[in-house]
């Protein structure tokens, strides 16, 4: 399989041979030919059902009474639930409990599950699951984030992160201004919608097949939910098609709901949802708004900021604390804030609950100051780039960040300035304005944005991780760890540190499918920790292991520790080789164990929830992303002309896995900002809710021209597996240099510096570009400078 | 043939098609049934996957395969009985294409591109197709959802032996996506996959091969091909089985690419009525130019696809490339029919503005009457038509671009949505003036997405005709967009932003054709891309 791997020769400790180099998907065979299987495609035992899930058609009210009785009569129903019976805990809240897994009476979102169906067929199911009668008792309903900060309406109490004097220090500012933004949110567009196929198994056990980021967190819910022990739940998912966060807390609904008609029905149930109810039933990145007072000085150095932050959490929390202190934590993104205020409001509204987005709320924090860059260099009349530039971390002094951890591992001016270099910044910059003064509709902007992304779980305790590596006797070593795979190659990750720490070619290793009962108490695969996390666990199992058959060689051939090596397939011994597999059978023969279990946890992070101060991460991931648009002034129409990014992923663990990491989560950022977007009609209905009507970008909007690179030659200080760095999040925030590319061709259309750049809102559709420029033509711009 | 539900007998018969060089014989099938879910659901083959059950994701993309025309020509088919041409192979969705739809053709799956294995285990990267391998070896793939469909859709294009550059692989990309890579991997395969051996299986000289040719011809002509695939579902081969079948039951629903009507019962679980499926009239596949004292035609059947209608358009009105380019995505252009998409009448369908502006007529006909209509009159209000029942579209007739040499013609169509490629419109325009020495002297004028049908903007025409083709006369024409049209908001957009638009598209249309003084690009999609680097090219080394 890896064909495309380096010769592998005898190594030292400071090379990798299977570590670093570009290997193929482990399953990219698989996926070309259509071999891979997902939930979807598991054959399953005769008599199987299938279910689907009814939903409330009001956003807010009580159910005054619900007839179910043509339901129960429709051809192929064999079994109907609601909230009575759940035979245990009715909650799959991943931190709090006010997700139920069907409302016994309130109704809190349009298309919020109230009752499941299980029938001999998926269409079955369907059919019958619209032919409900429910009554409801209509209450109002908050349907956007401005009337729930106008009512005080949250779902977990706000909170403040304040550093330094930021009122005093606005007062004193030599510059001031106001503004606002609003930032919309997204949609996850998992290709794989969310499945889930509950299995029983004997003496009340249930066995769940699950699409999911966090199988532990789907093991305990079904065990809740049954009201049975958690050992008698076993999750397994061997691959997801596409998770980006939405399969993190969401797939417990669905795998309660098939577990329970599992239970009821002593039938294996599937449960697989279509496009539109998944769109309309799961959770998406918060959209915000934010108004901000910044006080800077006249080389645009930030003197001064106050931020609130409100976002839609929708009618639970779910997971919106530890997102919306993310958010408070990226709002200085790569650039010191001596004084500063961040509010952030957690907004309760009468729609869909909120959940991970690959970002996790820092996206949207970025994007705040991002902003005020722009704002701050078209005041000036300055760069945009330069102010950034000013405003970077020191690496000595203006180097702690707003949560008081000290930025250690900056490498943000030497990307920025290697990226300015090569992607011919200043000299483009000119010639677009050259362009942009003889071009009277077309306009051109171009914007160079870095990323600054905080790695570890905020909450410590999920950063620790588990593995469990088995060698057999004939050389072959199966690997599980608690790691998900959904398309980011995780397992491959994970099988070449195993191959490396036992000097094997990759095809010796096999990553099995996460598996609750093999490893147990996992965190989400989330946080871009995958690799940092069951890498790190993995490779303790491989150590172990390695150890034991060192140690086995030594007394069996009389040899120093120094004197066994693993490389190639074979073993050193002294000054002799031997196959991996024959020293294996000896071993097993001398009775060693071939088995161990790796554990890791992250170490140096700790977190104040109080006072959200500390470490919370354990390092900083860098990029920087120069983008350069056209926007269509008549219509307002975009398009993504050219993209040059650099990206700091430490010692790649494999190049060409992360530069897929990179190149896709970059353009997933810009479909957020441009053309993704979700609308509510005034009932509160998601009206985007299938890929006709919301827009994901395709193969058209990757650019012509894209220039991606890994930063080279820059290891992780922190001691990561491999000296590695995360990637799965940190690259969907460089899509910010295609919205401030747009606002860059926007402002070309004013006159000269501009004072006052009406904020463009997110994402920039050609409607919202056209409604800028027409507040700019207009001059009623809503961004205010403060005389100071 | 006289139509009575007696001639129709209850008794299911089969649909017939080929998969892997075996016919399959499907009994029973309800008539809605989707080619995904047979194949998923009844034979297993789960390598195709339903990603949003309405044509749009791709996930679900296999190729089907249609001895079409006469050999060595490029034509669309058309000829009556002995068709003896060649296979066309094209992507469509299968999770709204109904399985007797493909009575008499070849399915192409995923599975298909490898040799038959029983459950091996070996990685057999060199049983790959090109298309795979290019796939795997540009590292193409994260979660693998999408990809086989991404696989299909290009091996869709193998076959078709085009160039393999950027632009072409984009354009047949446009019908899938992917939420991982970014895309860029996957056009690099795309661009890469002809650069290996040719494959044992599915060569270009293998898919054309005369056992393929023969086990399709065998399927065609089999005596017991019958009109009656599955229940409720009518199949005529001919115009007048056709028009009698529609008399006799004017509740059954005309069924041609089915890329709405999938919808109906993939999305909305609706109970269709009987259906008739006009995609095996011989007679309703022609593309014809008939020219004629002072003008001429162009003629297109109704069971022709969107994909040959628009080359066919295309042809005569070049600048109408880049809608029919952005018009849905190729899987569907592959399915649909272009009279299908005006008989449906969306007041979001992307032919009609143009359409209506070139004075595009239908031919229609009931029993065996026919008349002629113009098309701007076909539409009476949102989903009313102007048909009696039991009578359908069986042409349309679109004027050929006028020869005159006094007059210059001005033809374009704009299309503005969220998303360049695979969206529906929000505003879509079509514009068709008469310039005769400077002056206006006929417009016609229409729009999509700003009213509850596609119609004319006629006080704008109004407001245009007789005056000088200036942009003053433009600009003074614009407000008269408000008399003709009060848009609504939807989720596409507001109505201030369509009314706005529309006014901007009509400005566009003035300064394509009059290029402002500085030559410089006057919209950011499309061609101008490439002026615009090459411009930039020029300034920087300036």
């Amino acid at each position: 399989m890896n064909d495309n791997a380096d010769p592998i020769s005898f190594t030292t400790n400071h090379t990798t041979s299977v570590v670093g180099t570009p290997l193929r998907h482990d399953s990219a065979h698989l996926h070309v030919s259509g071999r891979a299987i997902y939930a979807d495609d598991m054959r399953l035992p005769a008599g199987s059902l299938h279910a689907a899930l009814g939903m409330s058609t009001i956003a807010h009210g009580r159910i005054k009474s619900m007839d179910l009785s043509a339901v129960r009569a429709a051809p192929g129903v064999v079994c109907v639930i609601t909230a009575v019976d759940i035979p245990g805990h009715n909650s799959y809240g991943p931190i709090l409990d006010d997700d139920p897994i069907f409302p016994e009476a309130l109704v809190q979102f349009a298309g919020q599950p109230i009752f499941a169906v299980a029938a001999t067929s998926t269409e079955a199911a369907r059919r019958a699951a619209r032919l409900a009668r429910v009554e409801y008792e209509a209450l109002p309903a908050i349907l956007d984030i401005r009337e729930a900060l106008a009512q005080q309406s949250f779902v977990i109490p706000t909170q403040t992160l304040c550093r330094g004097d930021p009122r005093a220090a606005l007062q004193g500012a030599a510059h001031r201004l106001q503004g606002s933004l609003t930032i919309g949110g997204q949609d996850h567009f998992y290709l794989e919608g969310q499945i889930a196929i509950a299995i029983p198994q004997e003496d009340g056990a249930m066995l769940v097949h699950s699409s999911t980021q966090h199988p532990t967190e789907v093991q305990h819910k079904v065990g809740e939910a049954l009201g049975r022990h958690v050992h008698d739940v076993v999750v397994q998912c061997r691959r997801m098609g596409g998770g980006f966060g939405g399969k993190e807390s969401q797939p417990a609904l669905f795998a309660c709901v098939a577990a329970i008609l599992a239970a009821k029905t002593g039938h294996t149930v599937k449960l697989r949802t279509d496009r539109d109810a998944d769109m309309i039933m799961t959770g998406k990145r918060h959209d915000f708004v934010s108004d901000y007072e910044v006080g800077f000085d006249e080389r645009g150095r930030i003197t001064a900021l106050c931020v609130m932050l409100a976002s839609r959490c929708g009618y639970s929390a779910d997971l919106s604390g530890p997102v919306n202190d993310r958010t408070m934590f990226h709002v200085d993104n790569a650039y010191y804030l001596e004084h500063v205020e961040i509010v952030s409001h957690r907004c309760k509204t009468h729609t869909v609950s909120n959940t991970a987005f690959r970002g996790f709320g820092g996206p949207q924090g970025m994007m705040v100051i991002e902003n005020i860059m722009d704002d701050i260099a078209r005041t000036l009349g300055v760069d945009p780039l330069d102010v950034r530039k000013a405003n970077y971390y020191g690496t000595s002094d203006r180097n702690v960040t707003p949560y008081l951890q000290p930025v250690e591992d900056n490498i943000l001016d030497d990307i920025t300035d290697q990226l300015e270099r090569t992607s011919d910044y200043r000299a483009r910059r000119s010639s677009i304005a050259a362009f942009n003064a003889a071009s009277p509709i077309v306009k051109r902007g171009l914007a160079l944005t870095p990323v600054k992304f905080g790695i570890s779980f905020n909450a410590t305790l999920y950063n620790q991780a588990g593995a469990l590596v088995h060698i057999y006797t004939d050389g072959s070593v199966l690997v599980n760890h608690g790691g998900t795979e959904m398309g980011q190659g995780l397992f491959t990750k994970v099988a070449q540190v195993v191959a490396e720490e036992l000097g094997l070619p990759l095809q010796r290793v096999r990553v099995s499918a996460t598996d609750t009962s093999k490893v147990p108490n996992t965190s989400a695969t989330a946080a871009s920790s995958g690799s940092d996390l069951n890498g790190k666990a993995a490779q303790a199992a491989a150590i172990t292991l390695r150890d034991r058959l060192v140690a086995f060689a030594c007394a069996q051939y009389k040899l120093s520790a120094t004197q066994v090596r693993f490389a190639a397939d074979r073993v050193l011994l002294g000054e002799e080789t031997r196959d991996f597999t024959q020293l294996v059978r000896e071993a097993y023969a001398a009775r060693i164990s071939l088995s161990a279990a790796g554990y890791y946890r992250t170490p140096k992070i700790h977190y104040d929830r109080v006072s959200l101060t500390g470490r919370p991460f354990f390092y900083f991931s860098y990029g920087v992303a120069a983008a350069e648009v056209a926007v269509d002034t008549l219509t307002g129409e975009t398009r993504l002309l050219r993209v040059d990014i650099l990206h700091d992923v430490g010692t790649s663990l494999n190049p060409v896995l992360d530069i897929g990491q990179i190149e896709g989560g970059f353009l997933q950022g810009m479909g957020w900002l441009t053309s993704e977007e979700l609308w509510w009609n005034p009932r509160g209905e998601l009206k985007t809710h299938a890929p006709s009507t919301y827009k994901i970008p395709t193969a058209r909007d990757w650019p012509a021209i894209a220039n991606v690179h890994l930063v080279e030659g820059m290891p992780n200080r922190e001691d990561t597996i491999y000296r590695s760095k995360a990637v799965g999040e940190p690259p969907l925030m460089l899509g910010i240099s295609v919205f401030q590319a747009i606002r860059d061709a926007v402002a070309s259309c004013g006159a000269g510096p501009l004072p006052s750049l009406p904020p463009l809102p997110a994402p920039a559709t050609p409607e919202a570009v056209l409604l800028t420029l027409n507040r700019l033509a207009a001059g009623r711009a809503a961004l205010v400078e403060v005389a100071s | 043939m006289a139509a009575h539900p007696e001639k129709y007998p209850a008794k299911t018969d089969c649909v017939r098609f080929m998969l892997d060089g075996h016919v399959i014989e499907a009994s029973d099938v309800p008539a809605t049934r989707t080619l995904l879910q047979y194949l998923r659901e009844d034979l297993g083959r789960t390598g195709t996957k339903e990603g949003c059950a309405e044509g749009d994701c791709g996930a679900c993309t296999v190729v089907v395969g249609e001895l079409v025309g006469e050999p060595g020509t490029n034509a669309v088919g058309g000829t009556e009985g002995g068709i003896e041409g060649r296979i066309e192979y094209r992507a469509v969705n299968s999770c709204i294409r109904f399985m007797p739809t493909l009575h008499g053709r070849e399915v192409i799956s995923v599975e298909s591109l490898q040799p038959a294995r029983g459950g091996g285990t070996g990685n057999g990267d060199d049983e790959l197709h090109p298309v795979q391998r290019a796939m795997l070896e540009c590292h193409a793939s994260q979660c693998g959802f999408c990809t086989p469909g991404f696989v299909m859709s290009l091996f869709a294009f193998y076959l078709g032996g085009q160039d393999a550059n950027r632009e072409a692989i984009v354009d047949a990309l446009a019908g899938n996506l992917c939420r991982c890579t970014g895309y860029r991997p996957i056009i690099d395969a795309g661009c890469r996959m002809h650069s290996y051996p040719e494959p044992a299986r599915w060569s270009r000289a293998d898919a054309q091969s005369p056992a393929r040719h023969a086990a399709l011809q065998a399927l065609r002509g089999a005596p017991d091909t019958n009109s009656q695939r599955a229940p409720g579902f009518f199949a005529p081969t001919s115009l007048n089985e056709l028009a009698s079948l529609y008399q006799a039951r004017p509740d059954a629903l005309l069924l041609a690419g089915g890329t709405d009507i999938g919808l109906w019962v993939t999305k909305h679980l609706r109970d269709l009525p009987a259906l008739i499926y006009v995609g095996d009239v011989a007679e309703l596949k022609y593309v014809r130019e008939v020219v004629y004292e002072g003008g001429g035609m162009l003629k297109i059947g109704a069971a022709v696809s969107l994909t040959d209608a628009c080359a066919a358009i295309v042809g005569r009105y070049p600048m109408l490339a880049e809608l029919a380019n952005r018009f849905a995505s190729p899987p569907i252009r592959n399915s649909g029919t272009l009279c299908g998409n005006i008989a449906n009448g969306s007041p979001i369908g992307d032919a009609m503005p143009i359409l209506i502006a070139l004075g595009a007529s239908v031919l229609l006909q009931r029993g065996n009457t026919t008349r002629t209509l113009a098309l701007e009159n076909l539409y009476l209000g949102y989903q009313k038509k102007a048909l009696q029942p039991g009578e359908f579209i069986v042409a349309v007739r679109i004027p050929l671009p006028l020869a005159a040499e006094a007059r210059t013609q001005r033809v374009a169509s704009y299309k503005i949505s969220k998303r360049f490629d695979q969206d529906i419109s929000a505003v879509c325009s079509g514009y068709a003036m008469e310039i005769s020495n400077g002056v206006i002297v006929s417009a016609r004028i229409a729009y999509g997405g700003m009213a509850a049908i596609p119609q004319r903007a006629k006080h704008t025409e109004a407001a245009l005709t007789g005056q000088p083709w200036s942009e003053a006369t433009i600009s003074a024409a614009v407000p008269a967009l408000a008399a003709d049209f009060q848009p609504l908001s939807d989720m596409r957009a507001s109505s201030a932003y369509r009314l706005q638009v529309a006014g901007a598209l009509l400005k566009r249309f003035y300064f394509e054709y009059n290029p402002v003084a500085t030559g410089q690009a006057s919209r950011v999609n499309g061609i101008e891309i490439d002026r615009i680097e090459i411009d930039h090219v020029a300034s920087a080394g300036a």
